[in-house]
């Protein structure tokens, strides 16, 4: 396999056995001596390389199967089929020699000791990972430094706040240089200073030791901030890889202005206001509008406010942020073009780019029927 | 690789420091049972010198030593080993470059020696004083003792693995790691001495691995046992600290296969 290549799956399926209750007494009774399974299909075949170097973001509605991938691709979960390696290694096979190449960092699960000081936590660390004294000092200096870990060091992980603990976290998976980096919602819950805060120390850390970084999010902007590759998953199957700009030009929801006013108002009225504004205009109540503007477009939304604003009765204005989960809901809405799968960064034929294109085939008209049973 | 494991130890140790106060009332459980025993066996006693191959003054160190032992090879492997398996958080331990199950035995290991120096050894000396305990003179016995206590320990701490590992596979596992708790402390002998089961009983008790955690210690440290006796109680651990590893090897590599961690 070539060098350059930092991670590949192919054709890689993760199968859960969830057991299945029969109902009612006699049911219950018969599940005693019999269990039924179902089969889940969590990750359905999906195909794709990660180049040394690239932050790739893998996005995907919540149960879409990223987690399991990850997990996959981090040695913790065993494929049901498919090839994966990372780093020259079969991670559920070659696990302990392997791990010690990556770094892990789950926003939702903490990897420290809860009870004892960070520092200690980080001792530990570096004997599991048999690191060096004096490149454990550096490398923690630094990381210190880079992360303005300082005074939090000293005090026990269930004291600090979770904008602390992700920033101690992700020193934690540093503290060995991995040259892949996988990140699970490392900003889930974090306000906007620590997402911030985040997202370019990761770009430094990137850009400084070429670390590659595969993360998983639902938060758009930390894509725009970080990832030239995106990966968008739905049903365990791939329904786009490529470019990010290609993402948001083709199936960007845009940004919602939701205007709320203290009496009932008329659309057509809004619409003459705007008229030369490339907004679209919808009522949630007799009370509340929203204008849709397209992706990408910061003068509309200036533009927009300056012309409603000296309208008597406004409320409140808010600006909505589209999320993946948004853009996946336009893909299936607006129908998927063939070769959609196929864009951007794996141009150079390294993805198995049919097999994704195949699986997400067939799928947009069921996704259409949910949508009209919850409308 | 054994400087990570005495960490893992030593931070366990810290950390079960800094919970203290709930072994307190722990002696004092402890040392309820002895007491509860101690009458009883000496009401069943009632006088006789011997009974199942055993005096009554050696009894009354057998309760004493039995209860003190189980303080130190006593721990919730099973339960911690079956949540995190559960709830998922064996996640951030298997993306370590370290085996798994070694690690929580270390972990383990920190709480035994906890116990054993903050519960076991001045709830020793407590029982000692309350109690007619007579504790062997011959360092000899001290050393196989405590040789064996490690031993009842690792064979402990297996079984305890491996019903948290079989919970993985049963729908409620509660019932049965109770289960296990009663079995062991009943079939080790820790309530009844092996001697006082019927011979049929005896037999069965003999072939399976509990017996190895309380009964073979214990007789050796009231001075039931003696040269190639002893040397044979020791093999029968060891066997037992071996023969355990296979079916934990199996139902790991089992259990790693149908893991299912929450979330996506």
């Amino acid at each position: 396999m070539d060098q350059d290549v930092a991670i590949y799956a192919h054709e890689l399926r993760k199968e859960f056995r969830v057991p299945r209750n029969r109902e009612g007494l006699w049911g219950a009774l018969r599940d005693l001596f019999g269990r039924r399974h179902d089969r889940i299909e969590a990750v359905a075949g999906v195909s794709f390389q990660v180049r040394r170097g690239e932050i790739c973001g893998y996005i995907g509605e919540n149960g879409a199967g990223k987690s399991t991938t990850i997990k996959m691709l981090t040695g913790i979960l065993v494929p049901t089929s498919g090839e994966v390696v990372v780093n020259g290694f079969v991670p559920y096979r070659q696990r302990q020699a392997y791990v010690r190449t990556i770094g892990v960092v789950f926003g939702q699960r903490s990897q420290l000791w809860w009870d004892i000081g960070v520092i200690e936590s980080f001792r530990l660390l570096r004997k599991v990972y048999r690191v060096p004294e004096a490149d454990f000092r550096r490398r923690l200096d630094e990381l210190t430094e880079r992360l303005g870990l300082g005074e939090l060091l000293h005090r026990p992980v269930r004291k600090l706040s979770l904008g602390q603990r992700m920033r101690c976290e992700l020193a934690a998976a540093l503290l060995h240089r991995p040259s892949v980096l996988f990140l699970d919602e490392p900003t889930i819950g974090l306000d906007v200073v620590a997402k911030a805060e985040i997202r370019e120390f990761l770009l430094e850390m990137n850009r400084r030791d070429g670390t590659t970084i595969l993360l998983t999010t639902h938060d758009l902007q930390d894509i725009e901030a970080l990832c030239s590759r995106v990966i968008m998953l739905d049903g365990g199957r791939i329904i786009y890889d490529g470019g990010l700009d290609e993402l948001k030009a083709r199936w960007g929801a845009g940004r919602d202005v939701v205007i709320h006013f203290d009496r009932p108002v008329a659309l057509a009225e809004l619409r003459a206001l705007t008229a030369d504004v490339p907004a679209v205009w919808s009522a949630d109540d007799e009370r509340t509008v929203r204008a849709r503007l397209p992706a990408g477009d910061g003068a509309s939304v200036s533009e927009l406010l300056a012309r409603v604003a000296g309208r008597p009765g406004i409320r409140d204005i808010r600006i909505v942020e589209p999320n993946t989960d948004d853009i996946v809901r336009e893909i299936y809405r607006t129908g998927m073009p063939d070769g959609a799968a196929t864009g951007g960064a794996t141009a150079d034929g390294a993805s198995a780019g049919g097999a994704t294109a195949d699986g997400a085939a067939g799928e947009p008209d069921q996704r259409r029927e949910q949508e009209a049973v919850r409308a | 690789m054994i400087a990570m494991y005495a960490e893992i130890i030593r931070i366990r140790f810290l950390t079960m420091l800094a919970y203290r106060v709930n072994y307190y009332s722990g002696i004092l459980i402890y040392a309820i049972n002895i007491g509860a025993y101690y009458f009883l066996w000496r009401a069943i006693y009632a006088g006789q010198e011997r009974l199942g191959g055993m005096t009554a003054a050696q009894m009354t160190t057998y309760v004493a030593v039995a209860w003190m032992a189980r303080a130190f090879y006593f721990n919730n492997l099973d339960r911690d080993i079956a949540t995190e398996i559960r709830d998922g958080s064996v996640a951030v331990q298997l993306i370590r470059p370290y085996s798994y199950l070694a690690v929580k035995m270390m972990q383990a290991l920190g709480e035994g020696l906890f116990r054993l120096v903050m519960f076991m050894a001045p709830g020793m000396v407590l029982v000692a004083l309350l109690f007619p305990v007579r504790l062997p003179a011959d360092p000899a016995v001290w050393g196989w003792f405590a040789l064996m206590l490690a031993l009842s320990f690792v064979i402990n701490s297996e079984i305890n693995m491996l019903t948290g590992l079989a919970v993985f596979f049963l729908e409620s596992g509660e019932g049965l790691m109770r289960m296990k708790r009663v079995v062991v402390d009943l079939l080790s002998g820790l309530m009844i001495p092996i001697g006082f089961f019927p011979a049929w009983a005896q037999g069965v008790l003999g072939a399976l691995p509990f017996q190895a955690i309380a009964y073979l210690p214990a007789t050796v440290f009231v001075g039931g046992r003696a040269g190639s006796d002893v040397y044979a109680a020791v093999g029968v651990q060891l066997f037992w600290c071996v023969a355990l590893l296979l079916p934990i090897a199996l139902m790991w590599r089992w259990a790693r296969r149908r893991l299912f961690v929450q979330g996506g």
